[in-house]
């Protein structure tokens, strides 16, 4: 067995183990208003992050760790979108944890999370999918429950109880898998399971999948993503529904692509059947949401359908992983970019307070719109390159009718995007008290960068696609 | 030097921005008049440049996004020079229309210009997806106009155009994906589909694949059935919005139908073409009829747009029965359906820019309550008179060429369809007297509207600026029509060739 030890090739998670471990000690020795020292540091650990990624696209795919962790295009894609949706995180939660009493215990949770959610794709492991599963949660139901008030601790124990049910899901289905292949490794699970007993094998896919489905957010694992959505601060809002996920789907690409292949389960038809729902109920249940946190909450759910399609063609078509990867990163920073401009306006709750935002904030408006159209996939947004690719993919797998049915959803969608489009349009209500008070600078400056990040990624989306159209490693 | 034409507004919108509001609207006014008017003087220029026969010309191949067989690939020829021409002049038109009286007029320009490149963009594109992304955008562009500067429902007429025209752009989107993977390398380049031709003989794919991207044009043509978007979002549409509507973005439909259904999927196209004849005189003789029972002149002029467009669509599904026809007579029918694309583009957007003026005086477009308006604005009911006798089809206007090609073009091979259409010039003849002689002739009566002066004034010389040009173009074409006709047919020459491999 390949026994590459090579630390250098894991930078990018040692950096964030760094800046959460120094950030802490660091932590309780400041006072209350120099801890903004902490964030300076969570910054340059995932610069150094962002750097080494960059320097580590360019070199040869690798195995480390006896085998246990990858480090190729789709570790480095996923690298690359963790890290920087956590610097847009960590811009955007500025106004709200600055000098706040538990500023440092945000953003070492916050690092811890995004290591995790790196760890999740880069496993070649069941076991170490579970590590890096915990690693990715404990810390957010932390995060959920921050604001210390009724309906963020309510949001933090509802998160807490689905995953810790959702992660026994997952220890059970790593046991049958180990008890059916006699591994834990995907390598050799690719080898064993195909002769393994059928039903144990099903078993066992579907409860690791339920584990990954909790962090996606997917359904029928969804019902903690409105919740946690409205109960948590708005940048903990934004971060869990934005890079658990990245991880979790690219996890399960994983798991499909390298330990199933040869299975003769037919786990496409499962993924795409997990597709549907996921994109039917989200958009359905986002229908006459009023409230414009749950209504981008059940937007995420919906828009990781979308990103299941490529997830279900993963053996089936050259076009799944490209289309994987772009969703994410058009996902990432357009989800932010909406979650910024909520953020940027801590008092507009519901769709009716946008009313006269494009004649007082023209630029929010102007974010907002380009991000809503954005997740709608009009073009030329990011979100419509990824959703064409990910369309693509699923038709050359032979999965049509899954095409068909996100282009129904996709029309869908449009209804309730337009509506919160429409009302910041609509004359503001004569009222003494104006909800369109804006939080601060670095929440439009997050807003701003999202913004344009999402046209730039569909516009120079052709720069983009040869760095993530590499394969897995065998 | 294309990509200046399509580019120029909205480099200039860009620059735009930067202006205060409060720099006044006569900044934002003439700013954009000059804008349009050096566009189209470009557009003038291509037209003059631009030597028939020798295909694709200003031509620019350029990489966008290459690993998903996406490129930034444009040109002109016969089928997409006299749009584009009509285009810049339809925008030179609403610029100068809008000129006195509009509102939030920064925001108005800014989109107005967004909406030109978008549309110009659209028929200058050789690349499905440059094609999709301009499609998509003018539905955005004009949801928003609707939206913003329209009446009575207009946010609910903008939210329905919008599902509805975005729907078939999502159907189209799946026909141009089932295209780039049928052929080999996968691409999205329409040149090299048409040579690629990968959907010979495929059977039900390629039947699909043709549903799909016939329904998202058809959608967007419209034809009936799917033309119920249409009438409430043209009655709550802002004057130049609907001219624009019915002018440039009506013809997106139908010239896909040219540039994208027919070379790429000539066996299909054969194959259904009769369909597509049904479809037309359908959409004929069902808005002519219901274009006769209206009350609300906008909502009239609308329906015969449907009607209009009818003949085109049953255009090119005759040009694609091979049988009891010879390449001439389906090339005179393509001939005919881009002329009267470019003839409907300027007499439409005249009547709609004329029903503005009745919003603008009374505020009502209900022809049961005025009469007699030839005594006080005799200029006003002369022009109108004059567009409507072009539009439906008298000799001497544009729309006589188009539609006598297309009558012509599609006997043989259509024939019971083709003499069925002719009925629908006969009801569209008499509905367009009938609506002048109720409104025009007879007592003089207009609506009272709160706020505004009594009787019903004339043209004003922003008005008649707008709208005479595009009536005399539709004469000199009705007249002297070889300049146009010279330019579309080799291409339609071409197009046959294609569709008949």
């Amino acid at each position: 067995m390949n026994m590459n030890e090579n630390p250098a090739a894991l930078i990018p998670e040692l950096a964030l183990v760094a800046g959460a471990v120094l950030g802490l000690l660091l932590g309780s020795w400041l006072p209350r208003h120099r801890q903004w020292w902490v964030r300076v540091l969570a910054t340059i650990a995932c610069a150094v992050g962002l750097a080494a990624t960059a320097v580590a696209m360019r070199a040869v795919p690798e195995t480390v760790f006896g085998g246990s962790f990858a480090v190729d295009t789709a570790t480095n894609a996923v690298r690359f979108i963790v890290l920087a949706a956590t610097l847009l995180v960590l811009c955007l939660s500025i106004d709200t944890v600055d000098s706040h009493h538990r500023e440092t215990e945000f953003y070492v949770l916050v690092q811890l999370g995004a290591l995790g959610t790196i760890m999740l794709v880069g496993a070649l492991d069941l076991l170490l999918l579970v590590a890096a599963y915990l690693l990715a949660s404990l810390p957010l139901y932390a995060l959920a429950g921050f604001a210390k008030n009724a309906r963020g601790t309510e949001a933090s124990l509802k998160y807490y109880l689905m995953g810790a049910l959702f992660g026994v899901f997952m220890l059970t289905g790593v046991t049958v898998l180990y008890g059916a292949g006699g591994a834990t490794d995907y390598a050799t699970l690719a080898r064993t399971l195909p002769g393994a007993s059928h039903a144990a094998v099903a078993i066992g896919v579907l409860a690791v999948l339920a584990g990954l489905l909790f962090k996606i957010g997917g359904v029928p694992a969804h019902f903690w993503v409105p919740d946690v959505t409205e109960g948590a601060t708005t940048p903990v809002a934004a971060f869990v529904t934005t890079v658990p996920k990245i991880g979790a789907l690219a996890a399960a690409y994983r798991l499909v692509a390298e330990a199933l292949p040869a299975v003769s389960l037919d786990w496409p038809l499962l993924i795409a059947i997990l597709a549907t729902p996921s994109m039917t109920l989200g958009n359905l249940a986002a229908f006459f949401q009023d409230n414009v946190r749950r209504l981008l909450a059940y937007s995420t759910i919906s828009q990781v359908g979308y990103v299941l399609m490529a997830v279900a063609v993963a053996t089936r078509s050259d076009l799944a992983l490209p289309a994987l990867l772009f969703y994410l990163a058009a996902y990432a920073v357009t989800n932010l970019g909406a979650f910024a401009v909520v953020a940027e306006l801590p008092h507009a709750l519901r769709i009716t307070d946008y009313r006269g935002l494009a004649r007082r904030h023209p630029g929010l408006a102007a974010v907002l719109i380009v991000c809503l159209l954005g997740l709608v996939g009009t073009p030329p947004t990011a979100v419509f390159l990824g959703k064409l690719e990910v369309f693509a993919a699923s038709i050359d797998g032979d999965l049509t009718w899954l095409a068909v049915i996100a282009v129904v959803n996709t029309v869908a969608s449009l209804f309730y995007y337009l509506r919160w489009i429409a009302s910041t349009f609509l004359a503001a209500p004569d009222r003494e008290q104006n909800a369109l008070v804006p939080a601060g600078r670095f929440a439009a400056l997050g807003a701003y960068t999202a913004g344009i990040a999402s046209l730039a990624l569909g516009v120079a989306g052709g720069l983009v696609l040869p760095l993530i159209s590499g394969s897995l490693l065998p | 030097m294309l990509s200046l034409i399509v580019f120029l507004p909205l480099a200039a919108a860009v620059a735009l921005v930067a202006v205060p509001t409060s720099a006044g609207r006569r900044v934002f006014v003439w700013s954009w008049i000059a804008i349009t008017a050096a566009d189209f003087a470009l557009v003038v220029a291509a037209w003059i440049g631009y030597d028939a026969g020798t295909g694709l010309a200003y031509e620019q191949n350029l990489r966008w996004i290459p690993s998903a067989g996406v490129g930034y690939h444009i040109g002109l020829d016969g089928l997409s020079l006299p749009l584009v021409a009509m285009t810049a002049l339809l925008f030179l038109a609403c610029a100068v229309y809008s000129l006195p009286n509009t509102q939030r007029i920064k925001s108005f320009v800014l989109l107005f210009l967004f909406l030109q490149t978008v549309s110009l963009g659209l028929f200058t594109a050789l690349d499905l997806i440059l094609f999709f992304v301009y499609f998509d955008l003018s539905i955005v562009g004009m949801y928003f106009v609707i939206a913003g500067w329209g009446h009575g429902n207009a946010r609910q007429s903008a939210l329905k155009f919008f599902l509805y025209t975005f729907i078939g752009s999502l159907a189209l989107l799946l026909g141009f994906i089932g295209l780039y993977l049928a052929a080999e390398p996968h691409t999205f380049d329409i040149v090299e589909l048409a040579r690629a031709n990968p959907l010979a003989g495929s059977g039900s794919y390629g039947a699909l694949v043709l549903l799909a991207i016939g329904v998202g044009l058809a959608v967007k043509t419209p034809t009936v059935p799917f033309h119920t978007w249409l009438p409430p979002a043209h009655t709550d549409a802002p004057a130049a919005g609907s001219a624009i509507l019915a002018g440039v973005l009506l013809k997106m439909g139908t010239y896909g139908f040219v540039r994208i259904a027919m070379p790429l999927l000539p066996d299909t196209w054969r194959h259904y073409a009769v369909v597509i004849v049904i479809i037309g005189v359908v959409s004929v003789l069902y808005s002519a009829l219901v274009a006769l029972a209206q009350e609300d002149f906008k909502r009239m002029v609308a329906y015969t747009s449907v009607s209009h467009m009818g003949y085109i669509v049953l255009a090119v599904g005759a040009a694609g029965i091979l049988a009891g026809s010879d390449a001439q007579a389906r090339s005179l029918a393509v001939t005919g359906a881009v002329t009267q694309m470019v003839s409907h583009g300027l007499l439409t957007a005249a009547l709609f820019l004329l029903a503005g003026i009745f919003y603008d005086r009374r505020r009502t477009y209900d022809m049961g309550a005025y009469s007699g308006l030839a005594g006080p604005a005799p200029v006003f009911a002369g022009t109108t008179a004059l567009v409507a006798f072009a539009s439906f089809g008298l000799p001497g206007f544009s729309g006589f060429i188009a539609e006598f090609q297309i009558f012509t073009g599609s006997l043989a091979s259509a024939t019971v369809a083709t003499a069925l259409a002719l009925l629908g010039i006969l009801i569209t003849a008499g509905l367009f007297l009938r609506v002048l002689h109720r409104v025009f002739l007879g007592e003089l009566q207009v609506p009272d509207a709160p706020g505004a002066a009594s009787g019903f004034t004339d043209l004003r010389p922003s008005e008649a600026t707008a709208i005479l040009p595009l009536l005399g173009l539709a004469i000199v074409i009705g007249v002297l029509p070889r300049f146009l006709l010279e330019v579309i047919e080799p291409a339609s020459t071409t197009l046959i060739g294609l569709v008949s491999r």
